[in-house]
């Protein structure tokens, strides 16, 4: 495990930033809720008359004034968006960033096979979009037990492993990329904020609606996880199936590529 | 047993040539020069040895070894250092030393530190605030630490000092006195005449020629050079003329007695007839089928 340890090492001081980013904005949130709870029943009017802007933020049919809906809501645009790039960067790095930087030809010319190193880079990456999320969510709920507002623990807890789960997808995505591509920021950032408008373009009209199929943030949604305390099945499989296929693209182009 | 065995070893990339029916023998235990002009195909060969390219065609063999499908217990048994020498910048030299130790699982910690000590290379330094020369000497203890029984050494001496090139080769001297075997690639005549038996000369992808230094020298080319003529004499066979001051000079490269018999037309005031040196032969094999 010595190339998945040194990964870690390589990118602890990136880690420590983006988790301590997202967690302080993410507890921030959380905090001000008390005070927000008043102005929140104002709010819900005037976003009962957006229509289908609030559609489009998958807002309808939730009540800020519930601690619940206004974390899904408010959570779903810090954790997933930031998350999702986080995952996107360090994902589209993982392969390429090391052809680019001539660093291959040390890594590479060492006894060990390519299936090895990009298997043990895979497990790098997975294990900082874990991390990453355990330290948000531990945050997360401490700050929440502290305001003392009343909480249905199963659905955050629900909604943290659907974010988890929408940054790994991203990730899987993105490595994909970075087995292709040397310089694939552009394209990892790409999608992971593609796939973020994507599912607000799919919540805008009923014939867009298809698209959710597509991005992942389509099963991160909270009102659909608030209304049925489950993910949505077909998303996740689709968005499985996604990874498998992604993940095993960036194998078998590394298991053959001219470095 | 010969270390490393080529046969018809050819790389296109897309369409670009890299190199064509490659055919390369190198004896274990031999110390090898391979020798080419900038973009002949010398790292691309090299490359394909270490499988960080696939062959197109044609196969190769380290130590009996198949490249491709042996490819793990070659680089065991390989010590690499890269033309560019770029590693991770933000690692300390005696981190990036440990790292490449702990990949091949050995303990090089008091062979890292006496090649480190020679080369007077401070370990505690980051990669990233090293001069060209530095990083090369880091290469160097990276290719050398584990001990390997091959060295496949890309330019090594690009970016040394003359006092740390000669401690360098005299390591490599050491080793290869130890049996190991060294193939080492360059476009610096001189050291290749000086330290290698044995030398193969590229072009454009292709292998001119394998032999011996010794033989590699004699190949019945003659330096000539006339004192006391008017113009370079109208000779066939010859080459890399220059005339000055009376001073016709040349390379010529056919029949000796033809051209004791051409000469013997010509008036003169002095003249000699020697081999040339090493360097000349090697620029001779480098522009000969260009022209």
């Amino acid at each position: 495990m010595t190339v998945f340890l040194q990964e870690l090492r390589r990118n602890r001081l990136a880690l420590l930033i983006w988790s301590g980013a997202i967690a302080v904005m993410l507890v921030i949130t959380i905090v001000i809720f008390p005070e927000m709870k008043p102005q929140m029943s104002e709010m819900e009017d005037m976003l009962a008359n957006m229509g289908s802007l609030s559609d489009a933020f998958g807002m309808s049919n939730m009540s800020f004034a519930r601690f619940t809906d206004y974390f899904a809501t408010e959570c779903g645009n810090v954790l997933g968006l930031g998350g999702a790039i986080f995952a996107a960067i360090l994902g589209v790095g993982m392969l390429g960033k090391e052809e680019r930087e001539h660093t291959a030809e040390f890594l590479y010319t060492h006894p060990l096979s390519r299936t090895r190193i990009v298997l043990e880079k895979l497990l790098a990456l997975v294990a900082q979009v874990v991390i990453l999320n355990a330290v948000v969510a531990g945050a997360s709920m401490i700050a929440t037990a502290a305001i003392g507002e009343e909480v249905d623990w199963g659905v955050m807890v629900l909604m943290f492993v659907a974010y988890l789960l929408l940054e790994l997808e991203i990730a899987f995505l993105c490595f994909c990329v970075s087995a292709f591509l040397k310089n694939g920021m552009g394209a990892g950032l790409g999608i992971a904020i593609g796939m973020y408008f994507l599912n607000i373009l799919a919540n805008l009209t009923e014939d867009a609606k298809p698209l959710k199929y597509l991005t992942p943030f389509a099963f991160a949604e909270g009102s659909y996880i608030i209304e049925n305390h489950a993910l949505k099945a077909e998303y996740l499989a689709v968005g499985a199936g996604l990874s498998v296929i992604a993940v095993a693209a960036a194998f078998l182009r590394y298991h053959k590529k001219d470095l | 047993m010969k270390a490393i065995q080529t046969n018809q070893l050819t790389k296109y990339y897309g369409k670009h040539r890299g190199i064509e029916h490659i055919d390369l023998s190198v004896e274990e235990g031999d110390f090898f020069g391979f020798i080419g002009p900038n973009g002949a195909g010398k790292s691309t060969t090299i490359r394909t040895l270490l499988g960080l390219l696939t062959p197109t065609s044609g196969s190769a063999a380290i130590f009996g070894k198949d490249i491709v499908g042996d490819k793990l217990a070659i680089l065991s048994d390989v010590g690499y250092l890269p033309s560019e020498a770029v590693f991770y910048n933000g690692m300390r030299v005696k981190d990036l030393l440990a790292y490449s130790a702990k990949l091949r699982k050995k303990d090089c910690r008091q062979e890292a530190a006496s090649l480190c000590e020679r080369l007077s290379l401070d370990t505690n330094r980051r990669i990233g605030e090293l001069s060209l020369g530095n990083r090369k000497k880091v290469g160097i203890v990276l290719a050398l630490q584990h001990k390997p029984r091959l060295y496949i050494l890309d330019e090594p001496t690009g970016g040394l000092d003359p006092l740390m090139q000669q401690e360098f080769y005299q390591i490599l001297r050491e080793r290869n006195e130890e049996g190991a075997t060294v193939f080492l690639s360059s476009h610096i005549l001189s050291e290749v005449s000086r330290y290698c038996r044995h030398a193969a000369v590229i072009r454009s992808g292709e292998l001119l020629v394998s032999d011996s230094i010794e033989n590699l020298g004699h190949t019945g080319v003659k330096r000539v050079s006339l004192q006391g003529v008017s113009a370079v004499p109208d000779i066939p066979h010859i080459s890399s003329t220059s005339f000055s001051d009376g001073c016709a000079r040349f390379l010529y490269s056919g029949d000796q007695t033809e051209l004791i018999r051409a000469l013997a037309g010509l008036s003169f005031t002095d003249i000699s007839i020697t081999d040339p040196d090493f360097e000349e032969v090697f620029l001779h094999y480098y522009t000969k089928e260009g022209q």
